[in-house]
């Protein structure tokens, strides 16, 4: 194996020339501007779903508790789990696809940076109009599942659904868009001589992740529209009274939701698949089985949405099937853990933050998974449906999985983004009592939920034995806000004072660790050439003789004005036909001027 | 043309993986369509209102737009500046008779007392073949903007992905109508 | 690395712009196709009004039906000539998306 050293290019000697203030950033079109947009309002809507969480921990924390009133503590469940799944985690993840795809693939850019910068500012606009629900007579309260009919106009009154409705179909489209955007930069930007089963797994799990997103948001687009109606036109898609089906909202939004599921977590396994090789100094074990393995994931998530709904009675055929499928995924995501196992072993592991959420991500997302192939048994998941033993299960694979992975990457890659790294002292401190809080959080919910308490409920009675259980996860969950708190002040440390690092701080095999830290705007002075799967690694890279002429596209103001456009028709939904009209003409003018834009200076 | 890795330029892989999407999207209001056909609790019903000869000329007309719009990318590929403002206007005119035809057909059920919240074939009916009209509106627009771009003459054969690009739309848009047209009216009855 | 090579994969080099100016079908061809289209769409009224055929209706229906979304796809959209890239991004969510139609249908009592 050649040196680090020998084999990173002298790349990224160019300036960073960036234009500052608050105007250089709305129109920005540069991939790792917008990434860091998205990362930041990520973890701002990652804290408000931790507050809503941490109220209604408080709420729970002794039977009988008056803290919330129910129908506050409903919008508090409803908007966590939309703030958590739709406007933290998936904008953290797309974060890193922004930030990261195009280094990795030793790209200048994506191949579409004005649909990119559109694609942010549709999620932005459609989080904050759902957000502002709370101002304008209280956020959505049916779940973020939403289940027909409890949403229709007579049993959600007043405008919280109609709010669910609309930023999520501004958010919905904003992620199609990048998702699109996606596909194309990975399938045809790659540097010459990285054919796909080269391409870094991250790489290859946002591959994946982008055609979920295509293909799983257009039937919740479609079922929301129908809800839409059904609210403001007297449709009758689920009205029971009209012979409409409220169980058909329930396979529209599962046939999105279980997909979604994945979407979710396969950015978080792309991650850790790149940090364990790195840490272990040992290329992944059967990356093309992992990547196969992966795109099943992707694949069979499509074919099991109705495990989510074994207690409507589909009958034993369904679910026998459904059941069937479900059981199959564990096959391929149990490939994943023993590869990532089979890294390790033998490696010179490194412990430094990232490498322990990594390790923490298997330990618990197993568990996650564990408790998922039980509920993937109609029988006992009659049992558990509704209660906290859901809620334990999803927690393990979201927080466990998910969140674990995307810190891990955080600590990996936050010395590329800033050129500092992150203070490991407070890492590993804020790794242990994240460990520690989730761990105490969501264990006792199992139990809570094997003796029968209701998930989605604002109180209980005391003498059911459900107090312990309780406690202990509201306590849980004040070591889980601490560690937060440990990451921020650790953030905001660090980018002020941290330790420097250079262009390759781990020693990482893939191509963004040949580029300085942080990347100049144009990522790459030369444009790599690839000749193995960790070009770092494996004596992979070369570069071309002759200096090239770069062209980077100009900033832009029309993706935020067509993205204004949008909001605006979204808002005037709910204040009369002229703001329609208004948002209408704004959206159209904004395509034309983006059409006729020249992209290059 | 930029370099890519599959020799596809960027905004056709763009359009088809688009259509890949807006498959999804269809395959949802046609499976509502369905799971839903024979449910509604009042009439009218769909063999009281569906007029098949009338909409037999309509999908005719859609049909031999998708024609024009192959000649008109056939035009503006081989440099025929004539050619390509004919087929593009041809386009969109055949396309505006379509629509025109569904907006004929959508005030007449309602004079028939087939409103919106009528039954459930109202709901489906109105939303699903509404979804492809407003397709078919949007690709309208984008191919009078082509056509005035070759009345300016700034449409010649190296910007022909441009029209390629719509035209990929406009036949999808094509055949998302051959299987409603099938579905809606031709299995009305069974 | 010579596995790679053995497991099918697309090279990652640069493919020279020929492969894609493959010739597309003559204009005569699209009007052909046009021609057929016409027949199949008048065959499928046809069959409409015929009540002798109603028992078998559906299926000659989605028979005739198919056949001009496959001819539309092939030939106007140029599918038929373009590589399996495209044909990849078209065919594999087609297939999902016909899955769910048909998976939905069958779980509200139509199919079984």
């Amino acid at each position: 194996m050649a040196t680090i050293e020998a084999a990173v290019p002298d790349q990224g000697r160019g300036a960073s020339t960036y234009a500052g203030g608050v105007w250089s950033w709305i129109t920005t079109v540069d991939h790792k501007r917008i990434g860091i947009l998205y990362f930041v309002s990520g973890l701002v809507f990652f804290l408000v779903g931790g507050v809503e969480a941490m109220l209604m921990r408080l709420q729970l924390a002794a039977p009988g508790n008056t803290l919330l009133d129910p129908a506050t503590y409903n919008q508090l469940f409803t908007m966590h789990g939309l703030t958590m799944i739709l406007l933290a985690v998936m904008p953290i993840g797309a974060g890193f696809f922004n930030y990261l795809v195009p280094l990795q693939i030793g790209a200048r850019d994506v191949a579409f940076p004005r649909l990119n910068a559109l694609s942010y500012w549709l999620f932005l606009f459609g989080a904050l109009l759902l957000n502002s629900s709370f101002l304008f007579g209280g956020a959505p309260q049916a779940g973020w599942f939403a289940y027909a009919n409890l949403t229709s106009s007579q049993y959600s009154p007043g405008h919280g659904m109609d709010f669910y409705i609309l930023g999520l179909a501004l958010a919905g489209t904003g992620s199609i868009v990048a998702a699109l955007n996606f596909i194309v930069t990975i399938l045809n930007l790659r540097a010459p001589g990285l054919s796909l089963m080269r391409v870094p797994l991250f790489t290859w799990m946002t591959l994946v992740v982008s055609f979920q997103i295509i293909l799983a948001f257009p039937p919740f687009t479609i079922a929301i529209v129908f809800l839409l109606f059904d609210r403001m036109f007297g449709t009758l898609f689920f009205e029971p009274l009209g012979g409409g089906d409220p169980i058909l909202w329930q396979h529209l939004f599962w046939i999105f939701g279980h997909p979604e599921v994945y979407i979710v977590v396969l950015p978080a396994f792309g991650i850790i698949s790149e940090v364990i090789p790195t840490f272990s100094r040992k290329p992944l074990f059967g990356y093309p089985v992992v990547v196969y393995s992966g795109v099943l994931i992707g694949f069979l998530g499509f074919g099991v949405w109705a495990h989510h709904m074994f207690s409507v009675g589909l009958g034993p055929l369904a679910n026998s099937v459904f059941a069937g499928l479900t059981m199959l995924i564990a096959i391929p995501t149990g490939v994943k853990i023993f590869h990532w196992i089979a890294t390790m072993w033998g490696g010179a592991i490194r412990f430094r933050t990232a490498m322990l959420f990594a390790v923490g991500l298997i330990v618990m997302f197993t568990i996650g998974g564990l408790t998922g192939v039980m509920h993937a048994s109609p029988p006992a998941d009659l049992q558990q449906t509704d209660t906290y033993f859901v809620v334990a299960h999803l927690h393990y694979v979201l927080f466990g999985g998910t969140m674990l992975g995307l810190f891990s990457g955080m600590y990996y890659w936050f010395p590329k983004v800033t050129g500092r790294f992150l203070d490991e002292r407070l890492g590993k401190a804020h790794f242990w009592l994240t460990f520690i809080g989730i761990n105490l959080t969501f264990f006792p919910m199992h139990f809570a939920g094997l003796h029968g308490m209701p998930r989605r409920t604002y109180t209980y009675p005391a003498g059911l034995g459900f107090e312990g259980y309780n406690l202990t996860s509201t306590v849980g969950a004040g070591i889980t806000l601490l560690a937060v708190l440990v990451f921020l002040y650790n953030l905001v440390r660090s980018l002020r004072s941290g330790e420097r690092a250079g262009a390759s701080p781990w020693g990482g095999a893939t191509l963004e660790w040949s580029t300085s830290s942080p990347p100049p705007v144009h990522n790459f002075d030369w444009t790599p050439q690839v000749r193995s799967r960790d070009p770092l690694w494996h004596d992979g890279v070369e570069l071309p003789a002759a200096e090239e002429e770069i062209h980077m596209p100009n900033p832009s103001y029309w993706p935020v004005v067509v993205a204004a456009g949008a909001l605006t028709l979204a808002a005037g939904a709910l204040i009369g036909l002229p703001v329609v009209l208004l948002g209408v003409a704004v959206m159209v003018g904004g395509i034309y001027g983006w059409a006729f834009e020249p992209i290059h200076g | 043309m930029e370099r890519t890795n599959t020799g596809v330029p960027n905004e056709k892989m763009l359009m088809w993986a688009f259509i890949g999407s807006e498959c999804m999207l269809f395959a949802s209001l046609i499976a509502t369509y369905l799971t839903y056909r024979g449910r509604s609790l009042v009439g009218p019903y769909p063999e009281d209102l569906l007029n098949i000869p009338f909409i037999t000329v309509t999908t005719f007309v859609l049909l031999m737009s998708s024609l024009t719009m192959v000649l008109a990318l056939s035009a503006v590929q081989r440099g025929d500046a004539r050619g390509s403002r004919v087929f593009l206007l041809l386009t969109a005119v055949l396309g505006i008779i379509f629509v025109g035809g569904q907006a004929i057909e959508f005030s007449h059920f309602a004079g028939e007392g087939l409103g919106l919240s009528r039954n459930l074939f109202s709901s489906t009916f109105f939303l699903t073949t509404g979804f492809h009209g407003a397709h078919v509106t949007v690709g309208v627009i984008w191919l009078l903007s082509l056509w005035v771009l070759t009345m300016r003459g700034r449409l010649g054969p190296e910007s022909s992905v441009k029209v390629e690009v719509a035209g990929l739309y406009w036949h999808f848009v094509d055949v998302v109508w051959i299987v409603l047209f099938t579905v809606i009216y031709l299995m009305s009855g069974s | 690395m010579t596995s790679e090579k053995a497991l099918g994969i697309e090279s990652g080099g640069v493919v020279a712009a020929h492969a894609h100016e493959e010739p597309h079908a003559s204009n005569r061809t699209y009007v052909v196709i046009a021609l057929v289209l016409g027949v199949l769409t008048a065959l499928e009224v046809m069959v409409f009004y015929v009540e002798a055929l109603a028992p078998v209706l559906v299926p000659i229906l989605i028979l005739l039906s198919g056949t001009k979304f496959a001819l539309v796809v092939a030939f106007y959209m140029h599918l038929k000539f373009d590589g399996n890239v495209l044909r990849g991004l078209f065919l594999g969510p087609l297939f999902i998306a016909v899955a769910i139609i048909v998976a939905l249908i069958a779980l509200y009592g139509y199919l079984l």
